[in-house]
């Protein structure tokens, strides 16, 4: 079996001390909180480091905290040879939420990042065809967003609600 | 002499019986038919299509009844089992799928988010609350999913409304449905 979270993370404390924000190692699913700017040169330290080597993206998620006025959006990386995983969180600003793109880390970041993008509204910058995945193109709005409201008709068609 | 299609034959048979000589009503024989052989449209859009399938395969064996040859083509199909969550996404496709059925088409609504929205009915943002906002519905089946059981029991009831069909009256639907126009992106 692999590295121990609280191992993973001293890696990546070690080699990026200055761009961890947060450390949470004594909850259920343990995760660093890592500067915006520099997500893509961890991603990619976490792939080819061949202690850690992170080589699925599992997922990419995105949570909206309105009362903090901020957008995180959390990556779950994988290793499938060392058996072990990694949670990084990056924490952007409510109003204007961009991130860079990790397509050019993990190939699978393309869909993942169009399906934050499409429900909670994050920007991935890079990303080379950043449209809505899971919505109608002509979608308005991003429906996971806490403030959201469903719109009383899309194309003519009732949203009754009862 | 009068024979009808649909009921046992004499046990005393008029001699032209013997001779294979039927006499009906032409609405009765069309409807004798079309009820004979509902041809259902493939068409799946959640949970509720494994019911279906099931339906369709050998412990419930919907041939029984004269249905089941399910069309991969909706120009072939006279009914259309709605099956699974209709999403806004997918909303102009189901639309234009009945468009192009030939009449007289007839509609199932299969399972609770058909019918009303389901459990998304009132958080859920993507969903058409009620498939009868976009085409006209003859028979509702209700559950989550509908047991096979209730699905045949939908479809005797199509049947029962196949055989009320008259070949000069063609207002079965009384108010023809709003026609819905899907608009460019």
């Amino acid at each position: 079996m692999g590295l121990e979270s609280g191992e993973i993370h001293d890696l990546v404390k070690e080699k990026f001390g200055d761009a961890v924000v947060d450390d949470q190692r004594d909850v259920v699913d343990p995760f660093l909180v890592v500067k915006p700017e520099a997500i893509e040169e961890i991603a990619r330290y976490c792939r080819d480091e061949s202690q850690l080597s992170f080589d699925l993206l599992s997922l990419i998620s995105g949570v909206d905290y309105p009362d903090d006025s901020k957008i995180e959006v959390v990556y779950g990386l994988v290793s499938t040879t060392e058996v072990h995983r990694l949670n990084i969180k990056v924490a952007l600003p409510r109003g204007n939420p961009r991130v860079a793109t990790l397509e050019k880390v993990w190939r699978t970041a393309d869909w993942l990042e169009r399906e934050t993008y499409d429900l909670v509204g994050v920007t991935f910058e890079g990303h080379h065809n950043l449209v809505r995945i899971l919505c109608a193109e002509d979608w308005e709005g991003h429906p996971l967003r806490k403030d959201y409201v469903i719109p009383d008709t899309y194309r003519g068609i009732k949203n009754v609600v009862y | 002499m009068n024979t009808s299609l649909t009921t046992p034959q004499n046990l005393n048979p008029d001699p032209l019986v013997k001779n294979n000589v039927f006499m009906s009503q032409v609405d009765e024989l069309i409807n004798w038919t079309r009820a004979s052989s509902v041809w259902p449209l493939t068409f799946g859009l959640a949970c509720c299509a494994i019911e279906m399938m099931a339906t369709g395969a050998s412990k419930y064996d919907i041939d029984r009844f004269g249905s089941g040859p399910f069309r991969a083509t909706p120009r072939q199909a006279d009914l259309m089992i709605v099956a699974g969550t209709v999403t806004h996404k997918m909303a102009p496709r189901v639309k234009r799928l009945y468009e192009q059925m030939p009449e007289p088409k007839y509609v199932i609504a299969m399972g609770g988010c058909v019918i009303r929205g389901g459990p998304y009915v009132k958080y859920g943002y993507h969903v058409v609350k009620g498939v009868d906002l976009l085409v006209p519905v003859d028979v509702y089946v209700p559950g989550c999913p509908p047991r096979p059981e209730a699905l045949l029991e939908g479809l005797f009831k199509i049947q029962k409304l196949m055989k009320r069909e008259k070949i000069v009256d063609r207002t079965r639907r009384t108010t023809k449905p709003e026609v819905y126009v899907p608009q460019e992106a």
